[in-house]
């Protein structure tokens, strides 16, 4: 069990109700951490339509959470 | 080098150019996007752009440093606005400074391009209807 910071940013902040959470995990991976959250949430996103960054730098879906980390899912960006 | 930032108050230009300034430019391309007043068909009243500061200003230098390696440019800028704009505000700014014209065009264009896709920065217009909604170029599935 590790404890991590989750960061939510647009729709998944509103889907989420909050900005940001600290979390324990289990998950071998960001891909099921995510898992877990969007249950947890009901996010609708899938880890297809998302990336997911670590620490302020992209990061990849089979990475391993890490403690202490904060970890953002990212949603399509719509800049510019 | 910080070629792009982040703004959380209006846009200034002349100190942005004024940094580009250069005896071997022959150069000099910018653009600038500005708030408009509607998105698919919907009146648009007004609009808040969220960002991920520290993620989008990494992902920002990372851009244009890319962009001075692709094309026969000098160097570049790019500022990216935050928070509530107002229907004409100008929302971003790239500017870029070259040897030739090609060169200038050619990075501003493709800079602009890399920041709207890659660059974790929201959209969240607010309508005339009074509806509003975040912008995701990708729409989530159904619920």
């Amino acid at each position: 069990m590790i404890e991590l910071t989750v960061r939510y940013f647009a729709s998944l902040r509103d889907a989420a109700g909050i900005e940001s959470e600290t979390w324990q995990t289990h998950a071998h991976g960001l891909r099921a951490l995510y898992e877990e959250l969007a249950a947890r949430h009901g996010f609708v996103w899938t880890p297809a339509h998302l990336r997911v960054a670590v620490d302020g730098d992209f990061a990849g879906w089979d990475d391993a959470p890490r403690a202490g980390s904060e970890v953002a899912f990212i949603p399509p960006v719509s800049g510019g | 080098m910080t070629r792009f930032s982040i703004s959380e108050s209006a846009i200034e230009i002349a100190p942005l150019r004024a940094a580009l300034l250069d005896a071997r430019a022959g150069a000099f391309a910018s653009f600038e996007g500005w708030v408009r007043d509607h998105n698919d068909g919907q009146p648009v009243r007004g609009l808040r752009y969220e960002a991920y500061v520290a993620l989008a200003e990494k992902e920002g230098e990372r851009i244009l440093a890319e962009a001075l390696e692709r094309f026969a440019a000098l160097d570049a800028r790019c500022v990216h606005r935050v928070g509530d704009l107002a229907i004409g505000e100008m929302a971003v700014w790239v500017g870029v400074s070259a040897g030739h014209r090609d060169g200038a065009f050619a990075a501003c264009r493709w800079i602009i391009d890399e920041v709207k896709a890659r660059v974790p920065i929201w959209k969240h217009e607010h309508y005339v209807s009074g509806d509003a909604g975040w912008l995701h170029p990708t729409p989530p599935p159904p619920a």
